[in-house]
């Protein structure tokens, strides 16, 4: 099986993540890292470099040991096999209280026998620097995360929106290295969840910090994160920026997780430098850009985003290639998309989002109309696995 | 809303005021041993002289015999040092059984709680049994070489502690293990990541959370102990009663009613402050929902 998606073989200056610096030691490095439960492996050789000043994110669905990862490396948990560099240094033996690394808890985890002031304070008080540098450095943090009216209040007495600004609080005061975030929104509601999603990457950029959240939420990993690693059962399966995973998945499993996409099986006909024809039983004969290491014969899968597909009523007239006909199955009406699900002749349904540019209540291609779906040759993605 | 209050009243105060109102009489040789007797079919004149005969003399007498003084006082320092000890063994204990494998928790539990499935007095007899001069205890001591000559523990106040901290360790390590055990495991984590070493993160975070389930053990077993009688009577010696011992000698050997009557709403009222406290700790414990 071919992997790809390691850091070493992404590029990582692209427009979209402009504040990396791709030639720079990484921040931290995972070296083939693993840890097994009762036998189970929740992290399996899993190596990554995270570049400092990066907000990244690992996403993934539950128990694919995203948390694990993240708990391994602040110390919560010891590795099986491998290393966990922090610039260029071993953590093996340094112990989690130690570590230039700090953690926002999923729960939160204030100590509700302190005020919102003696929260903030008490990783300050551990380093014992003098009481009125401490007074000053929570004041300012509590300014900047705009609680400055609860300071002496009790975690008890707030709201799940006000708490969670405490605990974040809690771990940028000390200035760590890296700031790891245990899905940190998962409790807030959508409104209150985008907002604090955009504070995070403003604050983030603000401080010049490395954020790395853990995320089952994909939408919140595409927003915040200037490169996100997907994990499943405990592997890594791709990194990259958030348009490189969703327009070049580098699997079906990616494909699927990540997004909507339509997988069309197929045969590799021809494997020409600037293009590759797939020979496939739902739409005939389709054209997709050059594909690396496919051969005649080949079985491979096409991966068409549903938003790259255009429908039409007539035939359009100059395609031969990556186009479909079919019978609307099922209009998903979102407001301001609409999800057309296509049956195919062979029986199979293809999902095709348009965008609603005209505010007209009654769509043009009704329940069961006719339609050609066509695409363009660089909206599909060849996939070997 | 009434029927609390009614069954409170019949069950506390009514009681307590006939406690009190005997206190008030005077010892009489005689079918019931006090006057004057209440009886509300008699009439006007004879509650009006039933409220004349009733005086504070009992309290006088206590308060000018240092036998009394001394009990009280023996009550309270038994409390208070046993209460201590049972903190310094049942917190550790409580700890133990918190941190360990949630497993085990409901076996280490049926431990702590099993001594009360067998009857309290044969309990402190058994110990009478161990702490005889050929009682168990100094059978271990001569046989490990520990000492040449038996010691005597029994009618000392080591043997009172040891039972008391016996019986009473229950009570001390289960309101500790319900307290640490609805603890956060996190904080601790939090703690760690914030820069403690266990140790420190035991004393900022674990040992402030536990104080609710510290307090509560500490008056659960401080108010019983000042009254307890049967430990202090079987184990200890005659020089030194606490005030169990002198009510009931007042009660069964002088046949003394009013005397024991005054002696029993004077422990109350030295109790009060911590009842109240013990009170105040639970009612705010409903509210807050911990």
């Amino acid at each position: 099986m071919r992997i790809s998606g390691n850091l070493n073989e992404t590029p990582l200056a692209r427009p979209s993540a402009p504040n990396i610096d791709a030639a720079a030691q990484p921040l931290v490095r995972f070296d083939a890292v693993s840890k097994r439960f009762a036998g189970v492996a929740a992290v399996e050789r899993v190596s990554l470099d995270i570049v400092a000043g990066e907000f990244f994110a690992l996403l993934g669905p539950s128990g694919c040991g995203k948390t694990t990862l993240l708990r391994l490396l602040a110390g919560f948990e010891t590795l099986d096999e491998g290393r966990i560099l922090l610039d260029g240094r071993d953590l093996a033996a340094v112990p989690p209280f130690r570590r230039a690394v700090n953690m926002m808890f999923q729960s939160y985890a204030l100590f509700p026998h302190l005020t919102v002031e003696g929260n903030v304070a008490f990783g300050l008080k551990q380093e014992g620097l003098p009481k009125t540098e401490i007074a000053a450095r929570v004041a300012e943090m509590l300014a900047l995360v705009k609680l400055e009216a609860f300071a002496k209040r009790k975690p008890d007495s707030l709201s799940g929106g006000q708490r969670q600004r405490v605990a974040l609080a809690r771990s940028l005061v000390k200035r760590p290295r890296v700031l790891l975030l245990d899905e940190p929104l998962a409790a807030l509601d959508k409104k209150l969840r985008s907002e604090t999603q955009f504070e995070l990457m403003q604050l983030q950029e603000k401080l010049g910090l490395t954020f790395i959240i853990v995320t089952h939420d994909q939408q919140e990993a595409m927003t915040v994160a200037n490169r996100i690693g997907v994990m499943d059962h405990g592997r890594l399966i791709q990194v990259g920026t958030p348009s490189e995973i969703y327009e070049q998945p580098n699997s079906r499993w990616v494909a699927e997780f990540i997004g909507e996409v339509n997988l069309i099986e197929g045969r590799v006909l021809e494997a020409r430098a600037d293009a590759t024809l797939v020979k496939t039983a739902d739409a005939g004969t389709l054209r997709a850009g050059p594909a690396a290491g496919v051969g005649p014969g080949d079985k491979i899968y096409l991966a068409l985003r549903p938003e790259k597909i255009r429908i039409a009523l007539g035939a359009p007239p100059a395609m031969t290639e990556n186009c479909v006909a079919g019978r609307v199955w099922n209009i998903g009406y979102l407001g301001d998309q609409s999800i057309y699900k296509v049956r195919l002749n062979t029986g199979s349904v293809v999902k095709a989002t348009v965008a609603n540019v005209s505010r007209m209540v009654e769509r043009p291609a009704g329940s069961d109309a006719r339609v050609w779906l066509s695409w363009d040759p660089e909206g599909v993605v060849v996939l070997t696995r | 809303m009434l029927i609390p209050y009614l069954w409170l009243a019949a069950f506390f105060l009514v009681p307590f005021l006939i406690v009190l109102k005997i206190s008030l009489s005077h010892t009489l040789i005689a079918q019931p041993p006090y006057a004057p007797v209440l009886d509300l079919g008699a009439g006007w004149d004879a509650l009006k002289s039933f409220f004349v005969a009733l005086s504070f003399e009992n309290y006088g007498f206590i308060a000018s015999d240092r036998l009394y003084l001394a009990s009280y006082l023996k009550s309270l320092e038994v409390g208070a040092g046993s209460t201590l000890l049972l903190l310094l063994i049942g917190f550790p204990l409580a700890y133990g059984m918190a941190r360990a494998p949630r497993g085990w928790q409901p076996a280490l539990f049926m431990m702590v709680v099993l001594p009360f499935w067998t009857s309290f007095l044969i309990r402190i007899y058994a110990w009478v049994n161990i702490l005889q001069r050929d009682g168990l205890l100094n059978q271990v001591l001569l046989a490990l070489r520990i000492v040449d000559e038996p010691p005597a523990w029994l009618a000392t106040d080591t043997a009172v502690y040891i039972g008391i901290v016996y019986s009473y360790l229950p009570f001390m390590v289960l309101p500790i293990y319900a307290t640490l055990e609805k603890m956060d495991d996190t904080l601790i984590e939090a703690a760690a990541d914030l820069g403690c070493p266990r140790w420190k993160a035991f004393w900022l975070v674990t040992l402030p959370l536990s104080l609710p389930g510290v307090l509560a053990g500490a008056l659960l077993c401080f108010i019983p102990i000042v009254g307890e009688f049967v430990i202090p009577d079987l184990l200890g010696s005659s020089q030194t009663t606490m005030i169990g011992q002198t009510l009931w000698t007042e009660f069964f050997a002088n046949k003394d009613w009013p005397v024991a009557s005054a002696v029993a709403v004077v422990l109350l009222c030295l109790l009060v402050a911590p009842i109240l406290i013990y009170q105040q700790m639970q009612a705010r414990g409903l509210e807050t929902g911990r």
